[in-house]
């Protein structure tokens, strides 16, 4: 079994610099070296990417390094550094950095600022705190190990003396740095006071009152705002348009044709169009008249033609342990069932927007809403010819990730566009631009075939996983991990895969693979529990129970999980009657734990979700808030997407706003209750890890509750409705 | 082109707009109030939701030019010090994730309890229901709803 402890795993030595200001604020920097694999690395190469400043008046700020996408880090990583200090939350202030190198990984994306920050944002606090006793006590002449802290106050119980911490900043910053490895860093819930709590948004009176906090809310002088008309055939190019009888409509400055690049992630082909107003630049693209140039007719009904095909050939092995053939044959029973799930979109509130100014020196400056801004500033610098060093990136707040802002094509877009007009330009995408050039999750056929023994156990299981892909390679997203389960649960596992061609734009989309494929895994399991005459729990824990060879799971965390929802769910303990269902699932990603019980009745094919009992393990967990709201917001997500689909036809997508592509409302919206098993790992993110079991546990609630057995999504290709 | 005199959160604007131009478009890109959001464009979303005459519209789908004489309530006038009993609701329950869409749900909420002062989870759904959120909010939108509802009689939590 592989215990994955990130913080203490991953082997970066990090170092801390202390300075003060000029106005007399303590600055504490603290950075990493990452490993090079060289000895001769010095301590003095270190890059800060974490800046603590306490001020004389007692006001503590951080700087907040990742964008703010709604995942809550900017206001999760202040709270471990004030949790460390012991200083009081409401002395505390977040800035937004900006793009900059000294910070090391500025992305949201994978979960990953949790278990990346969580040293360095401890190590902050603590050796701040440690330094601030360590004045103290030498300005008392008393050892720093009698001393200790209340929230902004230095103490000594025997002599009742007491110091605030902006009384001790000038001794504080003449003191050595203390050594990293020496520094106690709280590590345990039972050390925390603010982490494990209930903490508001740092941004939340922004957001309430309507102050400027999104990118498409940047508003400079002189700025003109532009839309960009793109092929609906992805990677279509500009035959000619009606550019200069656009040019003459009301309130619009500039009308031009974009070449664009080969890149289908980078500048693509199309038209700007930029006025005063975005109104009037929106209204004269319904003008607009465009001959297309298209290579690719990609359809819906042709990729089900192709899937259906090859289903039926072998495809190419990825992994195959003991001999399923063999084992199949031998079976006493055999289990076998495809399924299917549909391209989906990203669907941000916020449809993909950027802003951007070129200076007099031909230096340009962005206002982004982007997952990751430096792959963007990369693009930018390549697509247009200029230095990565005369690019400045804001980062603003984003409507919503999920993946889709990890592309920067709107950065791109926008940078040619403005260079063209000379004017500070801010490019805004419609919500059909938004839904038509996304970068989707691909759809996927999983066909599975399992052996059952004697005893009703899972000796053999047989895979084919029939995904998109270009150049005989998977797709961004489509891909599957030979490793992942149940390889390693089953004795004989095989695992298949084909290719389909697409030049559909694919990308991440929240948890990528795994909140498609763990629907299919555990959805078939419960057909296999059935099949076996096992109760659906019993069969997964008994599953969990063995492993042949080496397993990605944490098979413990992972059954403590299932135990604790079925346990807050009554599973097995109470008469559910009729049309009601409960459906159970687990998985495991992004370093996260996480099992669901949903409750669902149905009245014929109609069904409603009426709660979720969710567990999940990510370590202690620092704000209970935020947590929870991941935890709910993936289970919403997980039903809102089980309905919708984004079909082709001609090489585009046929969906195009919210009419034909609804995200759930509210009525339809299932109670949740979160259930946190503050384990003592290093703690990790929960922007993804509850979303792919959540799916397979409504559809198993719902095979419950109707007797139908969801094999297609969406659900209405099931014949059942939300 | 025409010339438009709104009245938005207490206060007189007057501009010039093309007569088409949506109330959003004219808040966001002629008067810089751009707590209003844009996101569907063809009134499906909720996202532009602005009080009218204190009833809860589509800035996306009404022409400026033909609001004259209303009074027009966007985020920004709810109460700037953010203390409305809604306002403090939804700090209190943490409702934002991304935050984008909930100009809207507010002041749909906002509506709401004006009047009703005490609604239960399916006038909440009722009343919510034409305001979308990616995020997945939903369950505290109705839990701050419940806590506004108290705020604003209990303990004088209106502004």
């Amino acid at each position: 079994m592989t215990r994955l402890k990130p913080g203490a795993s991953m082997n970066r030595r990090s170092f801390l610099k202390v300075s003060m200001l000029a106005s007399g604020a303590l600055v504490i920097g603290c950075g990493r070296v990452e490993p090079t694999g060289d000895a001769s690395v010095e301590p003095e190469t270190w890059v800060a990417n974490l800046y603590v400043r306490i001020d004389t008046d007692g006001s503590v700020s951080i700087v907040s390094k990742n964008p703010e996408a709604g995942q809550g880090v900017k206001t999760a990583f202040p709270m471990v550094v004030a949790e460390c200090l012991d200083v009081d939350w409401t002395s505390v202030s977040v800035e937004q950095a900006p793009l900059d190198d000294r910070y090391g990984r500025q992305v949201v994306g994978g979960s990953r600022g949790t278990p990346d920050g969580w040293d360095d944002l401890r190590i902050a606090g603590t050796a701040a705190r440690q330094l601030l006793i360590a004045a103290a006590a030498g300005d008392w002449g008393v050892p720093a190990g009698e001393c200790s802290t209340k929230p902004g106050v230095v103490t000594h119980e025997a002599s009742g003396r007491s110091a605030r911490y902006e009384g001790l900043l000038e001794a504080a910053a003449r003191l050595p740095v203390p050594d990293v490895d020496d520094l106690d860093l709280k590590s345990r819930p039972s050390e925390f006071s603010l982490l494990g709590t209930f903490v508001p948004g740092v941004d939340n009176r922004q957001i309430h009152t309507g102050q400027p906090l999104f990118g498409c809310d940047v508003r400079l002088d002189g700025m003109l705002y532009a839309v960009f008309e793109k092929c609906p055939t992805f990677g279509g190019r500009v035959g000619d348009a009606n550019v200069e009888q656009i040019r003459s409509l009301p309130g619009v400055t500039h009308a031009f044709v974009v070449e664009g690049t080969d890149d289908p992630r980078g500048l693509q082909a199309g038209i700007a169009i930029v006025a005063n107003t975005w109104w009037e630049a929106n209204s004269a693209r319904r003008k607009l008249r465009v001959n297309w140039v298209t290579e690719h007719a990609d359809s819906t009904p042709d990729f089900d033609r192709q899937a259906k095909a090859l289903l039926e050939q072998s495809g190419d092995t990825l992994r195959s342990d003991g001999d399923v053939d063999d084992a199949l044959a031998r079976a006493a029973k055999i289990v076998e069932a495809t399924y299917y799930y549909p391209f989906v979109s990203h669907a941000n509130m916020e449809p993909q927007n950027c802003t951007a100014r070129f200076d007099d020196a031909g230096r340009l400056e962005f206002w982004a809403p982007s997952q990751n801004p430096k792959s963007g500033r990369s693009l930018v610098a390549s697509t247009l010819g200029i230095s990565e060093d005369d690019i400045h990136v804001n980062l603003t707040r984003i409507g919503g990730g999920f993946g889709r802002r990890l592309r920067n094509d709107f950065m791109v877009e926008v940078a040619w566009i403005a260079r063209e007009v000379g004017r500070p330009v801010q490019l805004q995408w419609s919500r059909e631009d938004d839904m038509r050039h996304d970068f989707y999750r691909p759809a996927g056929w999983h066909r599975f075939k399992a052996g059952l023994d004697d005893d009703g156990r899972m000796v053999a299981f047989d895979h084919h996983f029939i995904t998109f892909g270009r150049d005989g390679e998977p797709v961004s997203g489509a891909d599957l991990s030979p490793g992942h389960y149940p390889a390693g649960l089953v004795p004989n596992f095989r695992l298949r895969q084909s290719l389909i061609e697409t030049h559909v734009p694919t990308g991440p989309w929240r948890s990528p693979g795994h909140s498609a494929y763990c629907w299919c895994y555990q959805s078939f399991f419960d057909e296999v529990a059935l099949a076996a005459g096992r109760d659906a729990l019993e069969f997964r824990l008994d599953l969990l129970s063995r492993s042949y060879g080496e397993t990605q799971v944490d098979r413990q965390r992972v059954s403590d999980t299932l135990r604790l929802a079925a346990e807050k769910a009554g599973w097995g303990k109470r008469e559910l009657g009729e049309n009601r269902g409960l459906g159970i699932a687990f998985h495991y990603d992004h370093l996260g734990y996480v099992s669901h019980v949903a409750e669902v009745v149905a009245d014929g094919s109609s069904v409603k979700v009426e709660k979720v009992f969710s567990a999940a393990d990510v370590g202690p967990i620092i704000n209970l808030s935020g947590a929870r709201n991941q935890v709910e917001g993936c289970v919403v997500d997980a039903l809102s997407t089980a309905r919708l689909e984004v079909t082709f036809a001609n090489g585009a997508a046929r969906q195009s706003n919210f009419d034909d592509y609804e995200l759930l409302r509210i009525g339809q919206a299932p109670e949740i209750e979160c259930h946190f098993i503050q384990s003592e790992h290093s703690p990790t993110g929960l922007g993804e890890p509850p979303i792919a079991p959540a799916t397979p546990a409504i559809t198993n609630a719902i095979f419950g509750a109707t007797g139908t057995r969801i094999r297609q999504l969406p659900l209405a290709r099931s014949g059942i409705f939300v | 082109m025409s010339n438009v005199t709104l009245r938005i959160n207490g206060q007189s604007y007057t501009f010039n707009a093309p007569s088409d131009m949506p109330l959003l478009w004219a808040l966001r890109d002629k008067l810089d109030l751009v707590g209003t959001k844009y996101s569907c464009g063809v009134g499906v979303c909720g996202s532009c939701t602005v009080l009218v005459n204190g009833a809860p519209m589509r800035s996306c789908m009404m022409p400026a030019a033909g609001m004259a004489g209303m009074e027009i309530t966007t985020i920004e006038g709810l109460d700037p010090t953010g203390e409305h009993a809604v306002q403090r609701a939804w700090n209190d329950e943490d409702v934002a994730q991304c935050g984008y869409c909930q100009a809207g749900q507010i002041l749909t909420a906002s509506a709401l309890l004006s009047r009703n002062p005490d609604p239960g989870d399916e006038d909440i759904d009722s009343a919510m229901a034409g305001v979308m959120c990616r995020c997945g909010t939903y369950p505290r939108i109705r839990k701050a709803i419940k806590r506004a509802a108290r705020y604003a009689s209990g303990e004088g939590g209106a502004s």
